[in-house]
Parts: structure tokens; C-alpha cells; sequence
């Protein structure tokens, strides 16, 4: 065994796994949405599960996304079928329970599902305290470039498209993109309390998402 | 309770493998013969717990125990039993089962048929498949445990990918991409059992491992082809070749396999190579684990990444083991390695497979530089780059061609030094086939130099490979008065091998002119058309008869119907169609293919209206595809043919090749391979 050599050899090894370790911090699929810094495509479409007091709707209504102008809107696209959409479901409900007093709106938006097992799957899951709508015939899913689901797409006062997110939302995401888009408001449209937002420092342009969101 | 149940099989599985590669090493250490009889059961034994939780992953695939994360993640009530089935194999944590499944099944084959063989290469080649156990192993109850419990459990689930549901194919090009690509194990256990057991030093070990890469790259062949078929007949683009990183990861453990099905030969037969054929026979099996990581991983971009997980860094590691265990092996092992024979002569067969090996290795490395770059270029510039086809292409032509070159050249040439009068007795006959191919393609209208080379290649190589057969089948009529056909068969089965690789060689000349003819002549056209409209791409008519839509459990389709038009007559009709999967945005296309020995009319819907008042239909006419798929079937069955050991009783050896000795098959032991 000649160990001079084979520790040389072995040096070359070096560079190969660098680079592959490397390449881990990168995600080759984040090519940058066009989406983000655009209007938010609008919609009509009909509630069909009522969500809780203080943010329910009746079942039935349509919601109309220009009429939210001027507050924050997260929209959530979610399936019953989808697997992941049970993995943030507690958390977006949760904090939107939280945040029931300020000017943002939760909405979930059913993509290429049936109505009634929907319904069963947030009885199934403990309820949902925002409103669902149902995108019937996809048409807003295809106008949002939806990938898959579960996505979630932050709209500002100002109806663009601050910032989406691919996959499970989480609270960290959820409390920085919420908080500095709710601070970027008019003065007015400001509920009470929010004017000392904890977003503090945050000065989100309209054009890009926030600085280290994901 | 299945979950449960197979999980728990795992764990032991994982522990099994442990001891049992601890016990056989120390074994082997203190000359403990009982002791590597224990190593060799925990093979045995992982095996059958393997497969218990395979089989408890099918149970609960097939009765929908939606608590069971895999299926949660793949299965769906609608989805026909057979793609649940095969959903096995559909997503990562499945995969990397059905991968450790499949590697107890080779280890157990491998060690049961050599447990008898004395020295201690088979000992420590079943200690490194356990260490390779161990890997997976690590997986399946870590990162990529499809056995979770999934609470509330769902009611229904999203089914597996579309593009996998969508075609027959998809049951059949995994399991041969694993038993190819699981297979470069069992080799790679032999290299390291040589090396430890000092048996390195022998060209005996490449005897007996030979057969097993044989297979594998068999399986593999089978495999490439099957996938080219199934991105052909599914993807819609009408092409079966990209490039792609997942494509290119199956493709360059079959060029560095490939190499070294040629120069064990010539290690064999003259004692040259060694360290060479070591590298290949190392390299390969770091290049499947490679293509596993870079497919699996998400570490780079790619249509066909069904299947990526957090488990890359458990990859990563454990390439980094392989990769430097590897190269301080080989490296500090190489003085022993040194060659005791020498080339004779420049115009002689080793000489053909010396450069058939460079060639096959440029092109290896040439693949993987074009499949690394994008990482390269982000790491160093900083930019997102993609490598396409024109990078490719341009490098690997001149390759290919000189390959198919070589192949008609090498199985003339004899081995040692060939005369002069040989030489040209031997080489200048197959021109007149090169040059009728060459004119052929030009008055198709080929300009291309490449595409006009490969065609007379192919049919000088062609030419070539059957007058090999044609001389031993001559000699054997005269000699003994043998019919053509009894001749045939007994000239095959006196030297499987190298008749095997002359079969393999002419399903490799039907797959390259299978492409050479579709990417050369290719035309295409897309058309709206009103039914009753028709549209004609070079000589052939099709006619838009219908627009129709149907409603299937797990499916809403779409499709039109285009009668082919010959003479007035409708010849045949195509159902090209557009399938909506319920959990998909986009629909998934589903072109349909008419094949004739001529080559194919690839018809694709690209659009329709709702009304079905209109639709837009491309047809792409390619000429000889399937004479790709075809080929492919001749190069296993050549696998087939040189994987067959050597019959005992030999029948009356009086060929004209008597001159060159006959080749000693790899170890004739009973029941091998």
C-alpha cells in the first residue's frame, strides 16, 4: 500500500464534494416569479365555507379581490387532496386568528376539488377560522401561474403581488411578510395598534419582496 | 399496523447489516471461516426482511392505507390498481425501498452461487454489499422512511404523477434502470474484494465478475432504450433524447461499463490493463451512486425530477466516503497493477480497444462536464446556466462516429499483429457497404458530414460484423457439412462471448442508424384544422375526423382522431389526446404514435376548441425510429447470448478462427448468472 499516493489521490476527491455541498445552498428550481411586484390578477368567485366570527362569510357570496383594495390580502390555494396543505393548515389558521383585528384578509382559494369533501376536510382538520372560496373552473389558479398546491401569494394595499410562496407557508414567513406589508399601508388604513408594527426597519417597495423572505 | 410492522423490519434490516459487515470483517481478519459464514446469513437474512417491507408498501399501496406516508403522498382511490402497483417505484422514499430491495436481491444471488469459493475475494465483496445495505438502510429508517404514520389519516390522496400514470412504460423502465444501476454493486464489491484479498494481483477476479457486470449492463442497455421509448411516447415533443440530467446520469455508468467490457478482454488475454480496468470497474459504480445523487438530490434542475428530497446530504456523505475510499485504494494499490503484457502492433485488435476505451472514456467525461456545469458556472460566476443540446451534440458526434468507426474495424482485426495481405483482406471489403450507405443518406438529401459518416459506418461496422459470422458459419458447412442454420447455432455456442458481442454490436448498428436516419430526415408540421381538414407533411395526409372528450375515473380526456390517407383509403387512424388529471394545472399530452418498419407519424394535440368546431395537431414524420427500439432488443439479447456460460462438453473445435484460441468463458460454475 503505497500511502503517499493515495492520499494524493484522495485529494481530488476535494473539489468535487465542495462544489456538491455548494450546490445545496442553491435551489436549482428558484427561478425568479414574474408574479411578484405585478398587479394581483382579480377574481369573483363564491364563498362556499364561512370561516369563524370575526372574519366569516356567508356561504354563497362571491368576493371580489379589487373590493379588498387598500388592505393586505393572503390568498391560499389548498386541495383536500393535497398532502402538504395539512401541514400549514394550523398555522395559517392560527395566525390568522391572531391577526383577526388588523387590516389584512385571509382567503382560501380551492383548486381543482369538489366542494363537499373540502368541507369535510376542514371539519376533518378543526376548522378554519378565514373563508374559502372556490375557484370552479381553475381560471384564477391559471392567472396566478399556480405550480402546484399549496401557494400563497401576498397582495399589498396596493393590489400587487408583494411575495409568493411555494409549498407550506410557516409562521416566521408568515409574521415578517404579513407585518412589513401591513406597515407599508397609508397611515389610514392602519387599524389601531398597528402603527407600531414590529416591522419596524422594513421598508418593502411594492416591486420586490421583502428582503430575506425565502 | 403495516407501517408498523415494516418499519420495525427495517430497524432489524439496518442492524443486521451492521453486524454483519463488523462480524465479517473481523472474520476475515482472524481467519474465521465460521464467523464470514455469519456475514454471509445477515446477507441472506436482510434480504428477506427487505422484502417484507416491500411487500407490506405494496399491501399498503393496494389497500389504500392512506396512515402510511408513502401512500398518503402517491396513492389515490381512483387510480387503476396496476398504476398503483407500480406507484412502488413512483417517488423517492418508494424508490430508494425498491432500490434496497433489488440490492438484496443481487447480494444474496452473488454470495450464494460463490460461497464456496475459497480465498477471501467473495468474504470481503460480501462485506462491501453490506456497507452498501447499510446506506440505504440508513435511509429507509431516517430521511427517506416511507413508513410514517400520517395523522387524522387522509380520506383520499393525490395519486401518483400523471406522467407517470400515463403509459405502460412507466412499469417497466425503473426496474430495469435499478437492476442496471444496482447491479454496478456487485462488480464494485468484487474490485474491492480484490484489492483486500490481494487477489488484484490475478486476472482472475475480472474472470469472475465479468459475467455479473454483463448482466447489469445488460439490464441497463434495457433500461436506457425503455426510457428513451417512454420520454418519446409520453413527453410529446417527439424526441427521445435531451440530454437532460437524468438521461445523461443512466448513460455514463453505461459508457465506463461498456469500456470495460472491452478491455477486461484484453486484460484476459494479455495481461494488460490492470490498474485501467480497476479504475473503470471502480468508476462506475461511483458514477450510479453519482447519477442517484444528482437525480435524487434537487441538486440540479431537471424535467424529469419526480422525485427529490432532503436526503442529499445523506448522499453527499456517502459519496464522499466512496469517492475517497475508492481513490486511496486504487491509488495506493497501483504499483502492484503493473502490466506484464505489451502491444505487438498498431493494426491489431488491442490497439482498437485501447482507442475504443479512450473514445468511450473522452465521451464519459465530455457527458459528465456537460451535466456539472450549470453547478460549476453558479460557483463560480455566479449565473444560472443551462447546458443544451447544441453543447452536446457538437462534442459527442465526432465520438460517436469515430466509435462506430471502430466497430467495424475491431472484430476484423486479429489479436497480436495482423500481416499486411490480412489487413487488407480483412478492411477493405465492408467499403462497399460504407459507400452505398454514404450515397444512400446523400441522395435522401443528408448534408450534414456527420450524419453521411455515421451512415457509412454503420454500414461498413454492419458489413464487418456479419461477415464474422458468415466466415465461422462457411468454415463449419464445409468443415462438417452442417446446415446453414445448425451451423449458426453451434458457431454461437462455442464462443458465447464473442458472438454475444457481435449480436450486441449489430443491435448497436440498428440504434444508431435508427437515430441517424430520424434526426437527419425529421420533418414536422402543425396545423389547425376544421374535421374534414386535412394536413400533409412529406407525402403523408391525415385527416381531422373528430374532436371528442370522455370522462375516466382518475381522468377527464380530450382527444382527435386523424385518419392516415393513402390513395384516397383511410389506412389508419391516431387518438392523439390531452389528459386532465384532477391534481395536475396543466394537462398532460399524450401524442400517439403509428409505427411501419419505415419509420414512424408521430401525431401530438396541441390544442382544441371546446365546441370541438377545431384542433391543432402536430405530426411529426421520423423516419427508422423503430428500428431504435428494435436494436436495443438485439443488444440484450446479445447480453443474453454473452452471459451464458460455456457448455461443458465441447463440440469438435474446427473453425477457421481456430488460429485464435478460443476465449475462456468467466468461471462455467454450475448455476452462475
Amino acid at each position: 500500500m503505497n500511502w503517499k499516493r493515495a492520499a494524493i489521490a484522495s485529494l481530488a476527491a476535494v473539489p468535487v464534494i465542495a462544489l456538491f455541498a455548494w450546490g445545496f445552498t442553491k435551489d436549482p428550481n428558484n427561478i425568479p416569479s414574474p408574479l411578484p411586484g405585478r398587479q394581483a390578477p382579480d377574481f369573483s368567485l363564491p364563498v362556499f365555507a364561512s370561516g369563524e366570527a370575526p372574519m366569516a362569510l356567508p356561504v354563497g357570496d362571491t368576493v371580489h379581490l379589487a373590493k379588498l383594495r387598500g388592505e393586505v390580502v393572503v390568498l391560499n390555494f389548498w386541495a383536500s387532496w393535497c398532502l402538504s396543505c395539512r401541514d400549514e393548515h394550523r398555522t395559517l389558521s392560527q395566525f390568522a386568528k391572531r391577526y383577526a383585528d388588523k387590516p389584512v384578509h385571509f382567503l382560501g382559494v380551492l383548486y381543482n376539488d369538489r366542494t363537499p369533501p373540502a368541507v369535510d376536510w376542514i371539519r376533518e382538520m378543526g376548522g378554519q377560522e378565514y373563508p374559502s372560496v372556490n375557484d370552479r373552473d381553475a381560471h384564477t389558479a391559471i392567472n396566478y401561474g399556480l405550480y402546484g398546491v399549496p401557494e400563497t401569494y401576498f397582495i399589498d394595499g396596493n393590489g400587487r403581488v408583494a411575495f409568493k410562496q411555494t409549498g407550506p407557508v410557516n409562521d416566521e414567513v408568515l409574521t415578517r411578510v404579513v407585518d412589513s406589508l401591513i406597515a407599508a399601508l397609508p397611515a389610514g388604513a392602519k387599524g389601531a395598534g398597528v402603527a407600531d408594527s414590529a416591522a419596524a426597519g422594513l421598508t418593502p417597495s411594492p416591486k420586490q419582496a421583502p428582503k430575506g423572505a425565502p | 399496523m403495516t407501517g408498523l410492522l415494516a418499519h420495525d423490519a427495517l430497524m432489524v434490516s439496518l442492524m443486521l447489516v451492521l453486524v454483519g459487515a463488523i462480524i465479517g470483517t473481523l472474520g476475515i481478519r482472524g481467519q474465521r471461516p465460521d464467523w464470514v459464514q455469519i456475514a454471509f446469513g445477515t446477507v441472506y437474512a436482510n434480504f428477506v426482511l427487505v422484502t417484507v417491507a416491500t411487500l407490506a408498501m405494496v399491501y399498503a399501496l393496494v389497500t389504500h392505507d392512506f396512515s402510511v406516508s408513502y401512500v398518503a403522498q402517491v396513492g389515490s382511490r381512483e387510480t387503476p390498481m396496476f398504476y398503483t402497483v407500480i406507484s412502488l417505484w413512483g417517488a423517492l422514499e418508494g424508490s430508494i425501498l425498491f432500490w434496497a430491495w433489488v440490492l438484496g436481491l443481487y447480494s444474496t444471488a452473488v454470495v450464494w452461487i460463490n460461497r464456496k469459493r475459497p480465498g477471501n475475494l467473495v468474504p470481503w465483496a460480501s462485506v462491501t454489499l453490506l456497507v452498501v445495505a447499510l446506506f440505504f438502510a440508513i435511509l429507509l429508517v431516517g430521511p427517506a422512511n416511507p413508513f410514517h404514520a400520517v395523522f387524522p389519516v387522509p380520506a383520499d390522496g393525490p395519486g401518483p404523477n400523471p406522467l407517470l400514470q400515463n403509459h405502460i412504460l412507466m412499469a417497466i423502465h425503473p426496474p430495469l434502470l435499478y437492476l442496471g444501476y444496482v447491479g454496478m454493486a456487485v462488480p464494485f464489491a468484487f474490485a474491492v474484494g480484490a484489492i483486500f484479498s490481494g487477489e488484484v494481483v490475478s486476472d482472475d477476479w475480472i474472470k469472475i465478475t465479468r459475467p455479473y457486470l454483463l448482466v447489469s449492463w445488460g439490464f441497463l442497455s434495457a433500461a436506457i432504450i425503455a426510457g428513451m421509448w417512454w420520454s418519446y411516447e409520453v413527453l410529446g415533443w417527439g424526441g427521445y433524447w435531451a440530454w437532460d440530467p437524468v438521461e445523461n446520469a443512466s448513460f455514463l455508468p453505461w459508457l465506463t461499463a461498456t469500456a470495460f467490457l472491452h478491455s477486461a478482454i484484453v486484460q484476459e488475454r494479455r495481461g494488460m490493463l490492470r490498474l485501467w480496468n480497476l479504475n473503470l470497474m471502480v468508476g462506475t459504480f461511483v458514477l450510479t451512486i453519482l447519477g442517484t445523487f444528482l437525480t435524487r438530490s434537487g441538486i440540479l434542475s431537471s424535467v424529469h425530477a419526480f422525485t427529490t428530497g432532503p436526503i442529499g446530504y445523506y448522499f453527499l456523505a456517502f459519496i464522499a466516503i466512496v469517492l475517497v475510499s475508492a481513490l486511496i485504494m486504487v491509488a495506493g494499490n497501483s504499483d502492484r497493477l503493473r502490466t506484464t503484457g505489451h502491444f505487438d502492433s498498431p493494426s491489431s485488435r488491442e490497439t482498437v480497444f485501447l482507442l475504443n476505451n479512450l473514445f468511450l472514456t473522452a465521451f464519459m467525461f465530455t457527458v459528465l462536464v456537460g451535466t456539472l456545469y450549470p453547478l460549476v458556472a453558479e460557483a463560480i460566476r455566479g449565473v444560472k446556466v443551462s447546458v443544451g443540446q447544441p453543447f452536446f451534440n457538437k462534442m459527442t458526434l465526432p465520438l460517436i462516429v469515430s466509435l462506430l468507426f471502430l466497430m467495424g474495424v475491431g472484430p476484423a482485426l486479429p489479436w497480436g499483429s495482423a500481416s499486411k495481405a490480412d489487413v487488407k483482406n480483412k478492411l477493405v471489403p465492408p467499403l462497399g457497404a460504407a459507400v452505398l450507405m454514404a450515397v444512400i443518406a446523400l441522395v435522401a438529401g443528408a448534408r450534414n458530414v456527420y450524419s453521411v459518416l455515421a451512415f457509412a459506418f454503420v454500414g461498413y461496422a454492419a458489413f464487418a460484423n456479419i461477415r464474422e459470422y458468415w466466415i465461422g458459419i462457411r468454415a463449419r458447412h464445409t468443415a462438417h457439412g452442417e446446415n446453414w442454420a445448425i451451423a449458426l447455432v453451434r458457431l454461437v455456442r462455442g464462443n458465447h462471448r464473442r458472438y454475444g458481442g457481435y449480436v450486441a454490436h449489430l443491435g448497436v448498428l440498428l440504434v444508431a442508424l435508427g437515430i441517424a436516419a430520424s434526426e437527419t430526415f425529421r420533418t414536422e408540421r402543425e396545423a389547425t384544422l376544421a374535421p374534414g381538414q386535412t394536413l400533409t407533411v412529406s407525402g403523408h395526409t391525415a385527416r381531422l375526423k373528430e374532436v371528442w372528450g370522455r370522462q375516466e375515473a382518475q381522468r377527464a380526456v380530450i382527444g382527435a382522431t386523424m385518419e392516415v390517407i393513402e390513395n384516397g383509403k383511410v389506412v389508419a387512424t391516431a387518438d392523439p389526446r390531452m389528459n386532465f388529471y384532477p391534481t395536475q394545472s396543466a394537462p398532460v399530452p399524450t401524442p400517439q404514435v403509428i409505427s411501419s418498419i419505415s419509420g414512424d407519424l408521430y401525431f401530438n394535440l396541441m390544442a382544441f376548441d371546446q365546441n370541438g368546431s377545431h384542433a391543432t395537431v402536430k405530426l411529426i414524420v421520423q423516419p427508422l425510429v423503430p428500428w431504435i427500439w428494435f436494436g436495443g432488443g438485439v443488444v440484450v439479447l446479445g447480453a443474453i447470448i454473452g452471459v451464458f456460460p460455456k457448455r461443458k462438453r465441447r463440440t469438435v473445435a474446427a473453425t477457421a478462427r481456430q488460429a485464435v484460441p478460443a476465449v475462456v468463458l468467466p468461471v462455467p460454475r454450475e448455476g452462475e448468472a
